[in-house]
């Protein structure tokens, strides 16, 4: 028997005035298991975890999550998922103990079990001896924790990670990414949406390429780079006018490339023919990546 | 809603729930817990002076007025001005940086509470703190020969019912205007002249008949009228009609205040 999705978008669109966020827009997700919707800047991830909150409402389509259509059931969706959003709305005057108490209550924790779900968060954001320190005066890294555990507070079924670790320097990422996993470990469903490949390569069982407000591919990060990257890439490195013939070279061949700052990349170098391999050299070879995907699917750069 | 976890039912929610406002108003708890020593000040002080200020130094040349001592008539129109400035004020500021600095409203969205849920919370937490505040000039007057009397115990109820509608009216013009520079348009041009005309200072009785009759429209006149007759001797169906004309501003504040919010908050 098939599971339910934990949600489920289908044909969904979101307008703003002239500009279409969200086009026609279908994803699912299938519970206990962690969605990694990767897109530039403006490919309307935003729009798309607002609308599974109500808090932006569909022109068309039909969504649902954890079985409750959005939005006229969406209290009692937002009751079971947990939300962090991109930008901190933390309150800055309370402190962290308080904050998370404030929101086990309007997440509708019992009374009596209140008190452990927020010593439970300052665990999770490994904040309990800093409990009573105004929010204010936390790092941007504990802050950026405490956002994750206030949205966990409640030990929701599904939660939204709106770019959970937007501007924040690659240790604490780091540090977010073992905690993120450990939620994918205990079996709740994770959509994030991000602009980092190595956060999606990491942490996401599925990736879903979003672009102009449409999925253009979706699937294991493996099979996405099977699929559409190879194996390996081969990147040259040169004056722009060797760069230039590389490019022509390679694509006279029939091989994809893309820039990659000062380089080009030849996509699916386990591919190359002998004769151009003989013309270009091996160049440096590395393993294939979830950017090379994107690229390779919408000729832009992510991030 | 646990039980709709466990069971897998969807029970109808109500309209307003009350765990959700509770939710809302543990917030506003927590964040008055932090400043309520200056929260407090400005809101008694400021109408204490005005009530020094005028009651002691303009009352030595108006000794009585309609009847009671100026400082006494003065003591309790002062309540409408200490309401007015705890509940519009606190509308309009407190809404516009939650909203728009915050962004605590979002957060609070993404929970299970709804956008009339928060107005509502946010609003009926204003006028709570306008009911206490409100007995604060009255307490001031009675240092000065203020009889207590029985009514005068329905005060802070009175102040809550105007509270409400003024602290509607600010949640209403934070998710009007485009900044908070703006609120000086409001504060000039609509509530001075609303305090300035409701008979705090002196019986509008006084003014021109036109003026009589806008002050029929001044939600602030009918907290001034209710306020001295719960001091001085209630009057039954004048007072009831105070009560609902407050009742009623509060009502259409609330809708304007929820459409207003929901538009600036769900796109």
């Amino acid at each position: 028997m098939s599971q339910q999705p934990a949600l489920s978008l289908t044909g969904v669109v979101k307008r703003y005035g002239e500009i279409t966020a969200v086009d026609g827009l279908d994803l699912d997700i299938a519970p206990g298991t962690c969605l990694g919707l990767l897109g530039p800047n403006g490919a309307g991830k935003s729009t798309t975890m607002r609308m599974l909150t109500g808090q932006s409402i569909a022109d068309s389509g039909e969504i649902q999550v954890l079985g409750y259509r959005i939005p006229a059931e969406s209290k009692h969706a937002r009751a079971l998922m947990g939300v962090v959003p991109q930008l901190d709305n933390l309150d800055a005057e309370l402190t962290a103990e308080q904050n998370l108490a404030v929101f086990a209550r309007l997440y509708r924790v019992p009374a009596r079990e209140r008190r452990a779900a927020v010593d439970r968060a300052l665990g999770i954001a490994q904040l309990t001896d800093r409990a009573n320190a105004r929010t204010e005066g936390l790092s941007g890294g504990m802050r950026r924790r405490l956002l994750i555990a206030r949205g966990l507070v409640h030990q929701p079924r599904l939660v939204l990670l709106d770019e959970p670790t937007v501007g924040l320097d690659p240790q604490i990422r780091q540090e977010l990414w073992s905690l993120i996993d450990g939620l994918r470990t205990a079996g709740t469903t994770v959509l994030m949406s991000t602009h980092y490949i190595e956060e999606a390569e990491r942490l996401a069982d599925d990736v879903a390429v979003m672009n102009h407000g449409k999925i253009i591919a979706r699937g294991a990060p493996v099979a996405l780079l099977t699929e559409h990257a190879g194996k390996t890439a081969a990147e040259y490195y040169g004056p722009p006018e060797r760069l230039v013939v590389v490019e022509r070279l390679a694509q006279a061949a029939g091989m994809p490339t893309r820039r990659t700052g000062p380089s080009i990349s030849v996509l699916r170098a386990e591919d190359m023919p002998p004769s151009l391999t003989d013309e270009l050299g091996d160049g440096l070879r590395r393993a294939a990546n979830l950017e090379d995907v994107f690229v390779a699917l919408t000729g832009e750069v992510v991030g | 809603m646990t039980a709709v976890q466990q069971n897998g039912a969807k029970p109808k929610l109500r309209f307003i729930e009350p765990s959700a406002i509770a939710g809302v108003l543990t917030h506003d708890l927590t964040i008055f817990k932090r400043y309520w020593p200056s929260t407090t000040f400005s809101s008694i002080v400021e109408p204490t002076i005005y009530l020094l200020a005028f009651g002691v130094g303009f009352g030595a040349l108006v000794p009585v007025v309609t009847g009671v001592p100026y400082i006494e008539f003065l003591g309790t129109g002062v309540v409408a001005t200490a309401v007015l400035f705890s509940s519009a004020f606190a509308g309009m500021f407190q809404s516009f940086i939650r909203r728009h600095f915050q962004r605590t409203y979002d957060a609070m969205l993404a929970a299970p509470v709804d956008t009339h849920e928060l107005v509502t919370g946010e609003a009926l937490w204003i006028a709570g703190k306008s009911g206490v505040y409100g007995c604060a000039p009255l307490l001031v007057a009675m240092a000065f020969g203020l009889d207590p009397s029985l009514g005068m115990l329905l005060v802070p109820l009175i102040g809550f019912l105007t509270g409400l509608g003024f602290g509607l009216f600010g949640i209403w013009i934070s998710a009007v205007m485009p900044s908070i520079d703006s609120f000086n348009y409001i504060i000039s041009a609509v509530l001075t002249p609303l305090f300035l005309v409701a008979g705090t200072f002196f019986p509008i009785e006084e003014l021109p008949s036109w003026a009589n009759v806008l002050a029929q429209f001044n939600p602030l006149y009918h907290c001034v009228e209710l306020v001295r007759h719960a001091a001085f001797g209630l009057k039954p169906l004048a007072d009831l009609w105070h009560v609902a004309v407050l009742s009623i501003f509060a009502a259409f504040m609330w809708l304007l205040a929820v459409r207003q919010m929901r538009r600036r908050l769900i796109d």
